[in-house]
């Protein structure tokens, strides 16, 4: 145990969500960990549980229909899913801050931009510190011009439906870091966005979170993205974490069959064609398939699979991956 | 010796948006597509790769015939698509099909899919044996028969889209406008549905107008790429020749943002060249060249005259200024 307590902790965290049908297993027994100041991307499919991951860490993912049954998520040491309203109103903000894959849609369009600014520096102010008309103004201000946008003044003053879709994203990115958070969450910042206005903003989260040493967790299905933007990688797959390893390593050598199948199927600038992709689909989450969830589509598919849930293999240092391929390694102790 | 299937000669699409003022006012135009002349090859790709907003789609609406260009002609194999005072042919509405962006919201929801494939098969083949005909499509498209009775709700993203394809290819055409056929699809369906493209392609000999904004995939996929922006475009080459030689400032500038998954594809990527400014509102297009507001390599022609397409090489044509200086500067410039 090192003696620097980790930022964020997720013990074997379970989501469900409860619906007409039945129970939805969606995430299943997830382990994250992350240390301050640590850039660390997630990637995975759309369905596998990504969002869902990153909005129970929020606490706003809406409950009913989902059920936590078990999992423990430590933010510092201390328990988000068992903290009391006041507690975590301020680990959202000041702690954790996020930024949305639409800025169309995270951006209220009847208030102008100052008046939603102003809303989330005054909530974030230091308690019992109130802040002036002018400073929330100042401060505004201060935000907008550090994600480079020009004329902060006017912007304020407009409406989100006035501004582009790389201005609107900046305007959500200056609005989560202009409360000095301590983690950054980016659920796909540049998806919506056009390549060269994707590559501007990315640009932009990578000099700000270097500059203030923010922690990040940057969760995509690009795969070049997480490779030029993050440290240590998280591959998701059906609500199970399947491969964790430093991102130089992840892609200079994926370990788990999903990893490769996934990295084959990226079409590459240097041509070549493409790989006929990974047979089947993503399984239905009212009934998963038993032991590991991806055996139905593994090329590699043992019996053991079929009846056991992996364990994290550790097949050399920090690299770890779910899949019995890798059970002759030592078997990882739980996060350090 | 190669045909050229589709010929578009001075291609001109303009959107009256409004008026400057209320009666005595002049119209506010979008030159969505402004002066292009490109020509796709028979049985090849061409990949046509722009921004958002940079008329990629008017042109694909344009040829299948769901709008009538302001100028400039349109022919298939010589023939003219849009023959004055009069609807488009049948015969040419069968070779030109067309698979939209979004599967979800180009399958009617309130239709199965053997009610979904039997209306272009009605139209264009009749007497025929429906059922016959769309087991025979549900099989080209590696889609099991019993698909036939579900409704697009019931089917994966991916395979909203192969019922697209199955769609299009109902006709017998020869010519797809493929517009961002995989944008909402994530990489594994993705590589699926390309290869499926692929398939397709050999097995009937089809021409493919490829839209995308995804460069690395047109590196995979397109036999020719060409390059759009506002409404003009920049750049048309081979695939090969496009990636090793990217002549246009917008193409390094597009290049240059693709995030990659390797060493080797960062070496391809241009490295004086960093992404800046956002596209301009299409109503207001700057004079000059219209990519001046951007360019690392603006000189003061760019600003007031609109440079014309020049040969940068074989089969490589390029519109701007730097390429109509003297060799030795272009090379210098072009990297």
């Amino acid at each position: 145990m090192s003696s620097v307590p980790l930022l964020l902790d997720i013990k074997n965290l379970h989501v469900h969500f409860i619906v007409y049908g039945g129970r939805l297993r969606v995430l299943d027994g997830i382990n994250f960990y992350m240390h301050d100041g640590e850039k660390v991307g997630l990637v995975g499919e759309t369905g596998c549980g990504k969002t869902t991951t990153m909005k129970t860490i929020l606490r706003v993912l809406p409950m009913p229909p989902a059920h936590i049954p078990q999992g423990e998520i430590f933010f510092k040491g201390r328990d988000i899913l068992k903290m009391n309203n006041t507690s975590l109103q301020q680990v959202r903000g000041r702690g954790i801050a996020m930024i949305f894959q639409d800025p169309t849609a995270a951006l209220n369009p009847v208030f102008n931009i100052g008046e939603q600014m102003g809303a989330v520096i005054k909530h974030s102010a230091i308690r019992g510190k109130r802040s002036s008309h002018q400073e929330v103004h100042q401060q505004a201000i201060s935000s907008l011009q550090e994600v480079a946008l020009a004329d902060p003044e006017r912007l304020l003053r407009s409406y989100p439906i006035q501004l582009s879709g790389g201005m609107r994203q900046r305007v959500c990115i200056g609005m989560a870091l202009s409360t000095r958070p301590e983690l950054l969450i980016a659920d796909e910042p540049g998806t919506s966005l056009d390549v060269t206005i994707q590559d501007q903003v990315l640009r932009l989260i990578r000099t700000l979170v270097e500059e203030k040493n923010t922690s990040i967790i940057l969760i995509t299905h690009t795969l070049g993205i997480v490779r030029e933007l993050t440290d240590r990688v998280y591959v998701m797959y059906a609500g199970n974490m399947v491969e964790v390893a430093p991102t130089k390593k992840l892609f200079a050598n994926p370990r788990h069959p999903y990893t490769q199948g996934l990295l084959s199927t990226v079409p590459r600038l240097t041509g070549g064609g493409i790989a006929s992709g990974i047979p089947g689909r993503i399984p239905d989450y009212l009934n998963p398939p038993a032991g590991c969830r991806f055996h139905p589509r593994c090329t590699y598919v043992m019996d053991i699979c079929r009846a056991q849930k992996p364990a994290l293999f550790r097949p050399d240092q920090d690299h770890e991956v779910a899949c019995f391929l890798y059970q002759d390694q030592p078997k990882d102790a739980t996060t350090p | 010796m190669t045909t050229d299937i589709l010929t578009a000669t001075e291609l001109k699409k303009y959107f009256i948006i409004g008026q400057t003022r209320w009666l005595k006012g002049k119209p506010i135009t979008v030159k969505a597509v402004d002066n292009i002349s490109f020509s796709i090859h028979e049985g090849e790709t061409l990949g046509l790769v722009g921004e958002s907003g940079s008329g990629k789609s008017t042109i694909a609406y344009t040829i299948v015939g769901m709008y009538r260009p302001t100028s400039g002609s349109l022919k298939f194999q010589g023939e003219d698509l849009f023959p004055p005072k009069r609807k488009r042919p049948l015969h040419l509405r069968k070779e030109i099909q067309i698979v939209f962006q979004d599967p979800g919201s180009s399958l009617n929801p309130r239709r199965n899919i053997k009610e979904i494939l039997e209306l272009p098969l009605r139209i264009h083949q009749p007497g025929k044996n429906l059922l016959e005909q769309i087991i025979h499509l549900l099989e080209i498209v590696d889609m099991p028969p019993e698909y036939m009775y579900k409704y697009p709700h019931m089917v994966s993203g991916g395979e909203k889209q192969i019922v697209a394809v199955a769609r299009a290819l109902a006709t017998n055409p020869s010519l797809i406008i493929l517009d961002e056929p995989t944008s909402a699809l994530d990489v594994s369906v993705q590589a699926k549905t390309i290869n499926l493209f692929l398939r397709l392609q050999s097995e009937f000999n089809l021409s493919y107008l490829f839209i995308t904004h995804d460069l690395s995939l047109m590196r995979n996929v397109a036999s020719r790429v060409a390059i759009m922006y506002l409404g003009k475009i920049c750049e048309v080459a081979e695939t090969a020749d496009f990636f090793q030689n990217p002549c246009h400032p917008y193409t390094q500038m597009l290049l240059s943002s693709i995030p990659v998954v390797s060493e080797e594809e960062e070496a391809l990527k241009p490295k004086k060249v960093i992404s800046t400014g956002e596209i301009p509102s299409p109503v207001n297009i700057p004079t000059g060249c219209s990519f001046n507001t951007r360019c690392p390599f603006v000189m003061d022609i760019c600003y007031r005259i609109d440079p014309v397409m020049v040969e940068a090489g074989k089969d490589h044509t390029v519109r701007c200024h730097l390429y109509h200086q003297p060799a030795p500067i272009s090379n210098e410039r072009a990297d």
